[in-house]
């Protein structure tokens, strides 16, 4: 081809373009393609296998009057704003902590972050362990003396998500500690002269100054987390199977076990679409204020 | 890591003889427990007999988790050469929409109509005329299992029914004694429940409910029976703070709790442990009450391939497994009763001899699996994993719920 005359808007870029191809198909057909077989399978009545013979919003109705379904959701919804909060408040501690120059600071982040290493199952199974009142840290404090100090969260219906989050805490903070560590070091030291002539006290420069010129690395830290949130799975299994009780079932459960234990495709499918409205609804307003603001700002 | 060494010495022997004819069959299987592995290698060895070479597919972890593998990597076109399967329903899809391969040839050739006992394992197997599995061995779920010691020790006597059972259950709440041992993974709920279907309700009413969908009488004074026993069998496994079956069966071997309400299968574990049957501890079919008990079972399922030795290998794995001296072995290791009624139990335990006299007076019920989905299957088992974990929830709000469920059962 030419390159001589003036490249129409299509041919810019083009090896950039040739290059994102692969990606691109694989988005539309893995990602939106399967997506929409999904869905459009949620309105048949399948089993095992898909069938089409249309059953309308059956499923649907179904999903909505199952307890299961609804204790799932509740379970998400209090795992995840607790999470969400403290995993944010928690790293970001940290990550102040750590950046008040202190000794061993590779260590100590090394430490923290390690956890991030370590598969759901893994953290998950480890914390069953120490959360078991027979040889956890119930087990330990006992055997220190304290002989009626009880510390069960997984046997306990009204505890066992505090269980489940404690293990997603200790997972996910190192991870958010490591981005928040980044954005303050990206902070300028010009910053911190300028607040400490004025007298500002540091706390109030944390949280007037500094936070606000980090929210790029807040809203890619918001992203993960709630990433993880919403696919929470393998930190249930390893933990709790769901119990004790329903008390700790998941929607990301649900959907597996429609699936595969029941054998109920279209009901499971029914509930990841929901599953996927969710997503839509947290992702559409954040990429319109932040690509959408871009512009005007 | 039995698994492992299964594995390793499948791979062995298959580096190590290579004949003309051996051919290697994936078998998966979900056996992975001391004595589960020990059966399996029995059927093994009986086939590598024939020359050909078997390749360990062993899952760890429950049927629960192992079948969604199965069923995907058969449906995903990846099949093994032959697989453990439950009886039932599950499978029948997979049959229907063409993934599996029918043994009738097999079954004629070698007899098994006159041998396979009882008959129903047999029709479980059948689809349109053809027979689609082997049946390995038969499990019934309908067993309380007792710790004798911890009874005599606390100067009560061994109950000898469900009543007797939930009368000495204060004694031992004063000892600090869990009564009854339970896991807390959900098919241990659904046993429990159903255990007390047919036990307490008797097999007439459970039929009727599973097989007949009668929801009114689901919701009947009946049933309503057996919501109450399961009030009880709630406050009785209380402090049960264990996840698998063997772990609450090593609840029971230890003497933290007095007994134990599950399948056949559990036995192993106790005779694993140094105990006796009749001695160390008793074993009440249909928990005396209703001896009755589920004639329902392992099978073996072949997927459908096209390479001619694979198939021949197929029907070469499908007569070890009927095959009476492989019947005798492997029923021996597993605990389990034979699928023939010409294999005498090479010494059984009094709890295996139970279950032989309640198989021969033809005292069987059908499994649930078999009478309905899955789906409904996993709906019961909700409502059960929510009604034992909360002592609030009442045994007539369950029971409603039930009837709910059976009404649009399928």
């Amino acid at each position: 081809m030419s390159q001589s005359g003036k490249p129409t808007g299509l041919f810019k870029n083009l090896s950039a373009k040739i290059a994102a191809v692969p990606m691109v198909l694989t988005a539309l057909v893995v990602f939106v393609g399967c997506s929409v077989w999904t869905i459009v399978y949620s309105f048949t009545n399948s089993r095992l296998l898909p069938s089409t013979k249309w059953v309308g919003l059956d499923q649907y109705e179904r999903l909505w009057g199952t307890r299961r379904w609804l204790i799932s959701i509740e379970n998400l919804a209090i795992y995840g704003i607790l999470m969400l909060i403290l995993a944010l408040v928690l790293g970001f501690l940290l990550a102040a902590l750590i950046d008040q120059k202190i000794r061993f600071e590779d260590g100590f982040r090394t430490i923290f972050l390690y956890p991030y290493a370590l598969s759901f199952i893994v953290t998950g199974l480890v914390w069953q362990w120490l959360l078991n009142p027979e040889f956890g840290i119930q087990h330990a404090v006992r055997s220190l003396g304290f002989e009626t100090f009880t510390f069960d969260p997984l046997y306990n219906t009204n505890t066992v998500l505090y269980g489940v989050l404690i293990a997603g805490l200790w997972h996910t903070s190192g991870l958010v500690m490591c981005l928040m560590l980044a954005g303050l070091r990206g902070i300028d030291e010009d910053v911190w002269k300028a607040t400490k002539i004025d007298g500002i006290p540091a706390w109030k420069t944390y949280l007037l100054v500094v936070i606000p010129m980090m929210r790029p690395v807040f809203i890619t830290t918001l992203v993960l987390i709630t990433s993880a949130i919403i696919k929470l799975y393998d930190l249930v299994i390893a933990q709790t199977g769901g119990g004790p009780g329903l008390a700790s079932e998941v929607p990301a459960k649900f959907v597996f076990d429609m699936m595969f234990v029941s054998q109920n495709l279209a009901q499971g499918f029914a509930a990841s679409s929901m599953m996927l409205v969710a997503v839509i609804v947290v992702i559409i307003p954040w990429a319109y204020l932040e690509f959408g603001g871009k512009k005007h700002g | 890591m039995t698994k492992f060494k299964t594995f390793a010495l499948g791979m062995l022997t298959a580096a190590a003889a290579q004949p003309v004819l051996a051919t290697d069959l994936e078998v998966t299987h979900w056996w992975t427990s001391g004595a589960e592995a020990a059966a399996i290698r029995v059927i093994s060895e009986g086939f590598q007999k024939s020359g050909n070479t078997w390749v360990d597919g062993a899952i760890a972890g429950a049927g629960g988790v192992a079948r969604p593998l199965i069923t995907s990597r058969i449906t995903g076109g990846d099949p093994m050469g032959a697989t453990q399967f439950t009886h039932g329903q599950a499978m029948r899809e997979l049959i229907e929409a063409g993934f599996m391969r029918d043994v009738t040839e097999v079954a004629e050739a070698q007899g098994w109509k006159d041998q396979i006992f009882p008959q129903s394992l047999l029709d479980s197997c059948t689809f349109e005329g053809k027979l689609y599995c082997v049946p390995s061995n038969i499990h019934s779920q309908q067993w309380l299992w007792l710790n004798n010691a911890v009874f005599t020790d606390n100067g009560l006597s061994v109950p000898q029914n469900w009543d007797e059972f939930v009368a000495a259950a204060p004694k031992l709440r004063e000892m600090d004694i869990i009564p009854l041992a339970q896991g807390q993974q959900s098919w241990q709920k659904q046993l429990m429940f159903n255990v007390l279907m047919v036990s307490i309700g008797g097999p007439e009413l459970f039929e009727r409910v599973y097989a007949g969908r009668d929801a009114d009488y689901a919701a009947g004074s009946d049933v309503a029976k057996v919501f109450k026993a399961a009030a009880e069998a709630r406050d009785l496994m209380e402090g049960s703070n264990v996840q698998a079956w063997n772990e609450a069966a090593n609840l029971m071997i230890s003497g933290r709790a007095a007994g134990q309400i599950m399948g056949d299968w559990v036995q192993g574990e106790f005779t694993q442990a140094g105990m006796t049957a009749g001695e160390d501890f008793s074993c009440l079919p249909g928990l005396g009450v209703n001896e009755y008990i589920t004639a329902a079972g392992d099978a073996f399922y072949f997927p459908k391939v096209d390479d001619p030795e694979i198939i021949a290998a197929q029907d070469v794995l499908a007569g070890v497994i009927v095959s009476p001296e492989t019947q005798v072995e492997f029923t021996k290791a597993k605990g389990a009763l034979p699928v023939r009624r010409d294999v005498e139990l090479r010494d059984p335990t009094p709890c295996m001899e139970k279950g032989m006299a309640i198989l021969k007076e033809g005292h069987i019920v059908e499994s649930i699996n078999t009478m309905v989905s899955p789906d409904t299957v996993g709906r019961v088992t909700d409502l059960m994993i929510e009604f034992f974990a909360d002592p609030s929830f009442s045994p007539e709000t369950a029971q409603a719920e039930f009837a709910e469920i059976i009404a649009t059962a399928d």
